[in-house]
């Protein structure tokens, strides 16, 4: 990936920030920079999740790309953070030690990389916290 | 608008095509459904292709024009225009809508509807890449998400929230390859067992290899004219009752609800008002089956059976033919296989010759309504049509 494109999005995916709507108070994650509710009415901010949620469904992965071929198998997951978006996500954690409802919360992991010399690519993934 | 009517309609073998390129495979199902139709080259005024990744899967881009240059000389002799389609897996369903509503509306008056894909030209993981191009490439593919695992999420929050079985899951795909047996262009033609489903690989679970759709080449084509001139090319046109599409957020993680596809519910739900017919009135119902549980989704969204009876449902037979609708005649998705672009055309084709009455050993008896519903992505974008034998 072209390292611009990865840099650009840096603030959402290390360290959670999304945006929310003064008017109507919906939050979003990834940002948004027009609500979906109040369209141009709506009055758009940035917003630091706190990363705290719940996992509302997950699969584990056995068959990926080839970019996450070393992981496999590994947890993907949605998980609804507390202030009210979903998120898809990786679950750092046993395949058998998980459940629909477990409480989780963000770490800050590894993502991939672009070969040997490549660039690291960094991101939020998540932990059981129950 | 004007009433609009298919009068023609071929679909390639779909299967891993290692002899056939791209070209090779839509050539040959434009110049099937224009003989099908009894048109002549000059007729043809304009065509609409529905392929979701040449770009991935050949390094070709630019579909529109190649296949009209190749199909019956449409560009270099005719040079007629021809427009590329692309909704992902819907891609299909969408180029069969442009064509519709170019001749409704009265711009064209011959108007083909194509789709294709060759898909066995990379490996597993380009293909498992390039379909995941179909999601949100920044904040789903970047975690790690698969087609499948997508599906899978989909299948785990159904099985959660109402008690769906991976048995019940199974019983769709040996439904779908039980119907393909009968089907000469599908990739699969062998009887499978739930044992069989729920001992093959794990995809992502809870999905499992034989819950997936394969990797497929072919080609499908429709030759679409105003309702009033149909019968000066055939005794038998197929009336276009409806259709809808509608759209619903990129992102799976963003929907009202995990496990229901609000694409297809209001593209469904168009389509009805459009016919003027509810659920009953439908004889089958070819469903985007890319995995078993999004076929259990279809039924449900569609309003064939209540939100999380479709397990039930599909374990018990109501699905099957001579059930209590028929739903995927020709195997669907599963069992034929699944060249993206392609599939939704494909529906359409079966929607025709089960129209006709000319779909052997897997025949809907007396069948006068059709639906076909294609989805894109994880459920982003779905396009439905209802088709009849009757005007």
């Amino acid at each position: 990936m072209p390292v611009p494109r990865f840099w650009r999005e840096q603030k959402g995916r290390y360290n959670l920030i999304g945006t929310y709507c003064k008017k109507c108070g919906k939050h979003f994650y990834p940002a948004r920079s027009i609500c979906p509710f109040c369209r141009r009415s709506g009055e758009i901010e940035d917003f630091q999740f706190k990363g705290k949620g719940e996992i509302v469904t997950y699969s584990v992965i056995h068959a990926s790309s080839e970019d996450f071929d070393h992981l496999t198998p590994y947890i993907l997951a949605i998980v609804k953070l507390d202030e009210g978006p979903c998120i898809t996500t990786q679950i750092v954690d046993e395949p058998t030690d998980i459940k629909i409802g477990d409480r989780v919360k963000a770490v800050f992991r590894r993502l991939g990389s672009d070969g040997k010399a490549g660039i690291i690519y960094y991101g939020t993934k998540f932990v059981i916290d129950n | 608008m004007r009433d609009v009517a298919i009068i023609g309609a071929y679909t390639t073998v779909f299967g891993e095509l290692w002899e056939k390129s791209l070209r090779d495979t839509a050539v040959e199902a434009g110049v099937g459904a224009i003989e099908d139709a009894n048109v002549a080259g000059e007729e043809i005024d304009a065509m609409y292709v529905g392929n979701m990744s040449g770009g991935k899967f050949v390094g070709q881009e630019h579909i529109g024009a190649l296949v009209a240059d190749y199909a019956a000389g449409l560009a270099r002799e005719f040079h007629i225009p021809s427009t590329r389609v692309e909704a992902a897996c819907a891609s299909g369903g969408l180029a069969l809508r442009q064509a519709i509503m170019a001749v409704s509306s009265g711009f064209h008056d011959v108007v083909i509807a194509a789709g294709a894909e060759k898909m066995t030209d990379i490996d597993g993981t380009g293909v498992t890449d390039a379909l995941a191009a179909a999601a949100d490439r920044e904040w789903e593919g970047i975690m790690g998400a698969t087609f499948p695992g997508l599906y899978a999420m989909i299948a785990r929050y159904h099985m959660h929230k109402y008690g769906t079985t991976s048995e019940q899951l199974a019983s769709v795909a040996v439904k779908n390859h039980d119907n393909g047996v009968h089907n000469p262009i599908a990739q699969f033609r062998n009887k499978i067992t739930i044992d069989q489903v729920l001992r093959s690989s794990k995809v992502a679970d809870p999905l499992r290899l034989l819950d997936c759709s394969p990797v497929t080449d072919g080609a499908a084509a429709v030759v679409v004219v105003p309702a009033d001139i149909a019968k000066k090319y055939t005794d038998t046109p197929i009336y276009v009752k409806a259709s809808s599409q509608a759209s619903d957020t990129i992102s799976l993680d963003d929907r009202r609800d995990i496990a229901t596809l609000d694409a297809s519910v209001f593209a469904g739900k168009w389509a009805f008002e459009m016919a003027k017919l509810t659920p009953k009135d439908i004889d089958f119902v070819e469903v985007h089956d890319c995995f078993t549980i999004a076929e259990i989704c279809a039924i449900e969204d569609l309003g064939f059976f209540k939100k999380g009876d479709g397990g039930r449902a599909s374990y018990d037979g109501d699905t099957r033919i001579g059930g209590k609708i028929a739903v995927n005649p020709s195997g669907g998705l599963k069992a034929c296989g699944h060249p993206v672009g392609a599939t939704g055309i494909k529906q359409a084709c079966e929607a025709v010759y089960q129209l006709r009455g000319e779909a052997g050993k897997r025949q809907v008896p007396n069948a006068k309504y059709a639906m076909t519903h294609n989805v894109g992505g994880s459920g982003a974008t779905c396009a439905v049509h209802i088709f009849s034998n009757e005007r």
